[in-house]
């Protein structure tokens, strides 16, 4: 039971980082459509600008990951505006290699400019605290990951749900052509959502630089997939089903590597994919909608 | 008030408008009629600005708007009622109805029109928190009317309004497009029921296959022989 618990403290934060991973995800898709297969190097450009926030600047966690959010929710933004809105109108295809080719372009563009070695993120930056409640050892580190999480998914949440931009974003995803002749402006819409979820990604980043110590080039890759899987497992474009898929991704994730041998952790996780693709493609809180006349 | 002029516009290497000419007086209640594919939605997508002309202009206003933004069209005053209704699904009532007056920032202004429309369509005042999807189709329609409406718009375009709809229905609707333009908006109406439309119009088009065939005044157009055999049953 002790070890249950245990796994569940581990499993709840690893998750919280998938979910902010998958939000940006499932954000993307449901207003264009697009798997943006480049966003899990986006939260490892997130990584390194919180990286050299703490190292070079000599901020506190917080604030580096402030200025990794701004970083690249403006670098999202550029994505979008030179990669992928001229092939708004074409086939989805041509957009989704396109998101690979970017994909690609961070990873090594950084690998070029700093080198592919890993670099170890400054532990004075979050000196590591072990608490003990009831026979469970909980590190602050988890405390900071899942709290940071949580608070950025209600931040998210009230945007989306209260303000006229998150209204705009919905109307935008639901009928893009109805939300042009309410004057929304599609093109804005978009960089707007393109600039928040690569802000939870840049978040994210930094929470797994915490977590894991070291940050490195090719970071983003398995992380991203997960963080797809759970976008999918939870029905694509469907922002509580990001969450919950984020969660589920991660607390499966230790369970596996708890309980059974975490060599199968990632085989694990993409199993998950092959399933929910054969049993429900429209994932746990995906519906069929049909329309009325 | 707005003019279409001479326009061209292709859907790829399908001519949908030939030459297309109209005029909507201030004030008016212009109707567009013609069959399924004639054109009549192109029409009314190339004033909102969703698609572009390749020759010909629109002039609202005596202002050049062919190349203006759709939101920027909207900013001006031109407000549709896309066929099909095009509600938000998924949205509430009442947030369908901001988005209509998503350009607008006077929260008291815009309270006083949600109240106009609310008074207008008391169902959907009924139903203001549910979500959009839920409403049967005559109230998806008046959705959409209303949305419209919280545009504040000076020309409405409305693209088959009665779609779909049960014949009572229809009637309701046709004396709501006759009430809001008798307190001062311009309409253009795009219908398949030719006979519903020029009951309400002052003035009318024919369209078949991207072109204007016939125009006059409603009251002309229910006599002509030829529209009486192709459009109204007889």
């Amino acid at each position: 039971m002790i070890e249950f618990a245990q796994q569940l403290v581990n499993g709840l934060s690893l998750g919280a980082i998938y979910a902010l991973i998958a939000l940006g995800y499932t954000m993307v898709y449901g207003i264009i459509k697009l798997i943006n297969f480049a966003h899990g190097d986006v939260m490892m450009v997130g990584a390194y600008v919180g990286f050299f926030s703490i190292t070079l600047l000599g901020t506190n966690i917080l604030a580096a990951m402030l200025v990794a959010m701004l970083f690249c929710a403006i670098l999202g933004v550029i994505i979008e505006k030179v990669a992928y809105r001229p092939l708004r109108n074409s086939t989805r295809i041509a957009a989704l290699i396109t998101a690979i080719g970017v994909s690609l372009f961070l990873e090594y563009i950084t690998i070029f400019i700093l080198g592919p070695a890993q670099k170890v993120f400054p532990s004075s930056a979050f000196p590591i605290t072990e608490y003990h409640i009831a026979g469970i050892s909980i590190l602050n580190k988890n405390i900071f990951v899942f709290i940071s999480a949580v608070v950025l998914m209600l931040i998210l949440q009230y945007i989306i749900k209260w303000t006229k931009t998150g209204k705009a974003m919905r109307a935008v995803s639901l009928d893009m052509e109805a939300a042009v002749l309410m004057g929304i402006s599609v093109d804005k819409t978009i960089s707007i959502t393109f600039a928040i979820g690569s802000a939870l990604a840049a978040a994210a980043g930094v929470m797994v630089g915490v977590y894991y110590n070291t940050i490195n080039p090719l970071m983003g890759i398995i992380p991203g997939l997960k963080a797809f899987v759970a976008a999918v497992l939870g029905g694509i474009g469907i922002i509580p089903g990001a969450m919950v898929g984020g969660f589920v991704m991660g607390l499966l994730e230790t369970m596996v590597s708890g309980y059974g041998n975490s060599m199968y952790r990632d085989a694990v996780a993409f199993g998950v994919l092959i399933l929910i693709l054969l049993i429900k493609p429209t994932g746990l809180f995906g519906k069929n909608t049909g329309e009325k006349v | 008030m707005l003019a279409v002029k001479e326009i061209d516009v292709y859907y790829g290497a399908i001519h949908a408008l030939k030459n297309l000419s109209l005029d909507v007086e201030q004030g008016s209640i212009v109707t567009l009629i013609g069959a399924n594919g004639a054109g009549k939605t192109t029409a009314l997508k190339t004033i909102s600005g969703i698609l572009r002309p390749s020759s010909g202009a629109v002039l609202y206003k005596g202002k050049d708007i062919t190349k203006t933004a759709p939101e920027n069209i909207v900013a001006l005053g031109i407000s549709q009622v896309p066929e099909g209704r095009r509600v938000f699904q998924t949205m509430s009532v009442l947030e369908n109805l901001e988005m209509g007056a998503y350009l607008r920032s006077n929260k008291k202004e815009i309270q006083k029109d949600m109240e106009n429309v609310f008074a207008r369509f008391p169902r959907l005042k009924e139903r203001r928190k549910q979500e959009a999807g839920t409403l049967s189709g005559g109230e998806q329609q008046m959705l959409a009317i209303g949305r419209a409406l919280m545009a504040q718009p000076e020309l409405l375009l409305m693209d088959e309004p009665s779609m779909g709809l049960a014949p009572l229905l229809v009637k309701e609707i046709f004396d709501i497009i006759k009430d809001i333009n008798s307190r001062g908006t311009t309409i253009l109406l795009v219908e398949q029921n030719a006979n519903m439309a020029l009951s309400i119009a002052d003035k009318a088009y024919v369209i078949e296959t991207g072109e204007i065939v016939l125009e006059g005044s409603a009251e002309q157009l229910l006599k002509s022989e030829e529209v009486k055999k192709a459009y109204l049953g007889g």
